[in-house]
């Protein structure tokens, strides 16, 4: 399957299969007027199978959701069809309006106009604590 | 220093600077009758309390200064649906320092963030209860004569007992200390504290559902009620209630020295016979609760 490569824009690569709706909706791609393919199960020699995000135009993407995501995840930016930059990711530290918090018993449950932050407990295990209420993020499927 | 909100916001130097300075308010009340004087604080409390409202707004009392707030969150615009943010920003307009107890957890951090006045947390929910871990541990300090070395168990709701979680986030810190823990399955110590507390820094301890079985080794019992109001389930509550009641019998196994600790209120957890037995330090740490409040206040305040 082919798709056409991209002029001026950003290609998220090294997706786990399986994922990359999950980021589409957390990047909130789906407010781009420009085109974005999703390429699911692409063959890949490293991974098997793996996903790829195409967005057709330059923008900045938010590399902390990526990165809490999956930080083996790439994300490259192509200018003039040609790859101008890699973006290494990491695990961030601070996680802010990316999850909600699900503890009913924690102040976001309430108090309205105060962000959802979560802190990076441990990086090993990608554990990430409320920070009002310590709650583990949880993993939205 | 602008909020209290974790015990651990505080340094083990720091916390003992306190305890040292609580003893010398204890010992020479005269000296800090007027240390406040002009200084104004807020108590907002969101959820009924006795002793911590008592004591906090007796400690501002003996320190020279006034006091100001609401004990109930209907008689304040909360019961309005004003939100945590604005209720603390405007009493912090009024006043020097604000002290807070909330039912949600994480409440009191929201207000630290919003407040121009140094921020307390006064219990948010079942989270965190620095005030009482530090009238805690000035308890064992005064009794046991040490912080570190101690066998400490915890008996009852150890899941719900924000006291708990507080404390032993705070002896974490001090070596040679070995926790019991001792609670029924539900109510089991969250993986937070066992996980990230007492997993991650090597410590020493034990899980049972037997009291008895453990009671000789204690150095230090702290007891705690089954909350009914952590319950969204009144049958759940019903059943755990009565999960442990410390009698004269169940003692006659602790060491004469071990002290018995609770940070009331008590419902029926420990029979009052055990009230005149010389290792009930309960009523103890009520008065030791202002004197470390007051020290509290002080250092709060940027007050020598």
């Amino acid at each position: 399957m082919n798709i056409d490569s991209i002029k001026n824009g950003i290609v998220i690569d090294h997706i786990k299969a399986g994922q990359a709706m999950k980021l589409y909706s957390l990047l909130e791609l789906d407010r781009l007027e420009c085109p974005v393919a999703i390429i699911k199960n692409a063959q890949s020699k490293k991974m098997g199978k793996k996903d790829i995000i195409k967005i057709d135009t330059k923008m900045e993407v938010d590399l902390d959701i990526i990165g809490y995501v999956d930080p083996d995840i790439t994300v490259n930016v192509i200018e003039e069809g040609k790859l101008v930059e890699k973006k290494h990711l990491q695990l961030p530290e601070i996680l802010k309006d990316v999850v909600k918090c699900k503890n009913p018993r924690c102040i976001t449950s309430t108090e309205n106009g105060i962000p959802h932050v979560f802190r990076l407990c441990d990086a090993e295990k990608r554990l990430y604590r409320c920070i009002y209420c310590e709650t583990k993020a949880a993993e939205e499927n | 220093m602008n909020k209290l909100i974790d015990i651990l916001d505080l340094s083990v130097p720091e916390i003992n600077e306190l305890i040292a300075k609580a003893s010398d308010i204890m010992a020479n009340p005269e000296n800090y009758r007027e240390k406040c004087r002009y200084k104004k604080m807020a108590t907002l409390f969101f959820e009924p309390s006795t002793r911590t409202r008592l004591s906090f707004e007796a400690a501002m009392y003996d320190l020279g200064g006034k006091v100001l707030g609401f004990s109930d969150a209907q008689s304040s615009s909360v019961s309005k649906g004003e939100s945590v943010s604005d209720t603390v920003r405007t009493a912090s307009i009024y006043s020097d320092i604000i002290v807070m107890r909330h039912p949600k957890e994480g409440a009191p951090l929201v207000a630290s963030y919003k407040s121009e006045a140094p921020v307390i947390n006064a219990g948010d929910g079942g989270h965190n209860h620095p005030t009482q871990t530090l009238t805690d541990l000035f308890t064992i300090q005064k009794e046991k004569g040490r912080l570190g070395n101690l066998t400490v168990g915890f008996c009852g709701d150890l899941k719900f007992g924000r006291t708990v979680h507080s404390l032993i986030s705070a002896l974490s810190r001090y070596s040679g200390v070995r926790f019991v823990l001792i609670s029924p399955n539900e109510l089991k110590l969250p993986s937070y504290i066992k996980d990230g507390v007492l997993v991650k820094n090597k410590l020493e301890f034990t899980e049972t559902k037997d009291l008895e079985s453990v009671m000789e080794s204690l150095d230090v019992l702290y007891m705690t009620r089954v909350q009914r109001e952590r319950f969204f389930n009144e049958e759940d509550y019903l059943r755990l209630k009565d999960s442990y009641i410390l009698t004269p019998e169940k003692l006659k196994t602790a060491k004469s020295d071990m002290i018995i600790l609770h940070p009331l209120p008590r419902v029926n957890e420990i029979h009052v016979s055990i009230d005149d037995d010389p290792r009930a330090c309960y009523f103890e740490q009520v008065r030791n609760g202002k004197y470390i409040r007051m020290a509290l206040i002080l250092k709060m305040l940027g007050i020598e």
